[in-house]
């Protein structure tokens, strides 16, 4: 097996390390870039733990091989907030209790970003996380969260 | 625990057919890989070489001609043709079988292409597109040559793809005249594979209720998408009413071949094949008669 060159920018910073090519993005992010808020779930591509952005889509980190994301941009959960400054979303998911154990967190807020950036008014929330999986709250928590945001009730801090 | 791969990127089409014919004794082309990974997780697919293609941009377009119809890129994303407007104006039925594929995230990152060569019989595009009297063009180094979809599932997992040919083009022919096109998947969990679909596509004469043209597609109810040509034959040169639609949904659920495994009972399947296909012919028929 002969080791293959990867150039990723993950939350804006340039990345290049030269990895086994059957390793999934998940991994990369995870095992040797220590970015443990990308969840590992199902690892079938069925729970959307490990949902990021590449290039803005939403996509499950756990159903690409790194090398296919050569080249793009990332984004996990630990680049949403900038600083000690959290997205609108993240904090309405604080304020409506939208986590329990918070393993599905990374993954609703990656989905529901990309979601609501193509649509910042969606008629359904619900079909914003369809592809994510959550075994504590019952989503009614996450859904009222993305629906304030939606409402335009959180805005962008200090900008 | 996937198993270590040679890993080979193709940039144009050029490029990968002559990875292709390289590795020829052992490989698997890999695009949006949304199967394909799961299977090589598991051990039942290890290729000796891995062949991407998800970099070719000459294989991701959608073009619609009011003459010659859709032609869309292999490579083309399922969330692609869910969002085009070309789509959503002229086979309206295609975005919304999109709509319902899987989670956005699958449908961000998987092919068209993918899909059917994948060779999943309870694959969402292929009854749709089948219906819709689709055809695929492969490509080699050889030669080109299209195939009518319907003749490109050969088995379970098993396609008309030979060694060293590409799956470059899906194309869908302008509908016929006062032509109606129906779908439906039935499950339990929105947008997970179907238990059964059925996708119908009705034509009846210009100056009659005359049916002239049936295609009926089941999928998930053979080890391919499965053309219920006896219930067809059972509508076409007839005069369409409930009792007609309900005999050829019967028919369909007697020529189908459906297994049974966890999610339903191959009686079950029959069953639901019976039912949707009555439905949605008669949806497809509805439409025809309302059509121009």
């Amino acid at each position: 097996m002969e080791k293959k060159l990867l150039h990723l920018t993950i939350n804006g910073e340039q990345h290049e390390l030269y990895i086994n090519p059957k390793k999934l993005l998940v991994e990369i992010l995870r095992d040797e870039l220590g970015l443990t808020g990308t969840k590992r779930g199902c690892n079938t591509g069925a729970c959307g733990a490990c949902t990021v952005l590449l290039d803005g889509a939403a996509v499950k980190s756990c159903s690409i091989l790194a090398m296919q994301a050569d080249g793009a941009e990332v984004t996990t959960v630990e680049g949403l907030a900038k600083g000690s400054k959290l997205t609108p979303l993240q904090r309405s998911f604080l304020d409506h209790g939208a986590f329990q154990c918070g393993f599905c967190a990374s993954g609703m807020l990656l989905s529901a970003t990309a979601f609501l950036r193509e649509d910042p008014t969606p008629k359904d929330i619900k079909e914003g996380i369809q592809g994510n999986i959550c075994r504590c709250t019952g989503y009614n928590s996450i859904l009222r969260a993305i629906k304030a945001v939606a409402e335009g009730k959180y805005k962008e801090e200090g900008r | 625990m996937i198993h270590d791969f040679n890993y080979r990127r193709a940039t144009s089409i050029k490029e990968a057919l002559s990875l292709l014919e390289k590795y020829k004794d052992d490989y698997k082309i890999i695009c949006g890989g949304q199967s394909l990974l799961i299977l090589m997780r598991q051990g039942l697919v290890a290729p000796e070489n891995l062949i991407d293609i998800k970099k070719v941009k000459e294989l991701d377009y959608i073009d619609y001609n009011p003459k010659t119809g859709l032609k869309i890129g292999a490579a083309t994303t399922h969330r692609e043709i869910e969002k085009s407007p070309l789509i959503k104006k002229n086979f309206p039925v295609l975005a919304e079988m999109e709509k319902n594929l899987a989670s956005i995230q699958t449908r961000n990152w998987g092919t068209i292409g993918g899909n059917l060569a994948h060779g999943d019989p309870a694959g969402d595009p292929a009854p749709i597109l089948i219906a819709l009297n689709a055809t695929v063009k492969m490509a080699s180094i050889e030669r080109d040559r299209i195939l009518p979809l319907e003749d490109f599932f050969i088995d379970i997992f098993e396609t008309a793809l030979e060694e060293g040919e590409l799956l470059t083009e899906i194309q869908v022919p302008i509908l016929p005249k006062k032509t109606g096109i129906a779908y439906q998947k039935f499950n339990i969990i929105k947008n997970y594979l179907g238990m059964v679909s059925v996708a119908a596509s009705v034509t009846l004469a210009e100056d009659s209720e005359k049916c002239t043209e049936a295609r009926i597609v089941l999928g998930a109810a053979a080890a391919i998408s499965l053309r219920a040509k006896e219930a067809e034959q059972m509508l076409i040169g007839e005069k369409i009413d409930a009792k007609l639609l309900e005999n050829a949904g019967k028919k369909a659920s007697e020529e189908c071949d459906p297994v049974s495994d966890i999610h339903a009972t191959e009686t079950y399947r029959r069953v639901l094949v019976r039912v949707l296909t009555t439905r949605v012919t008669g949806k497809a028929w509805e439409q025809a008669k309302a059509a121009h």
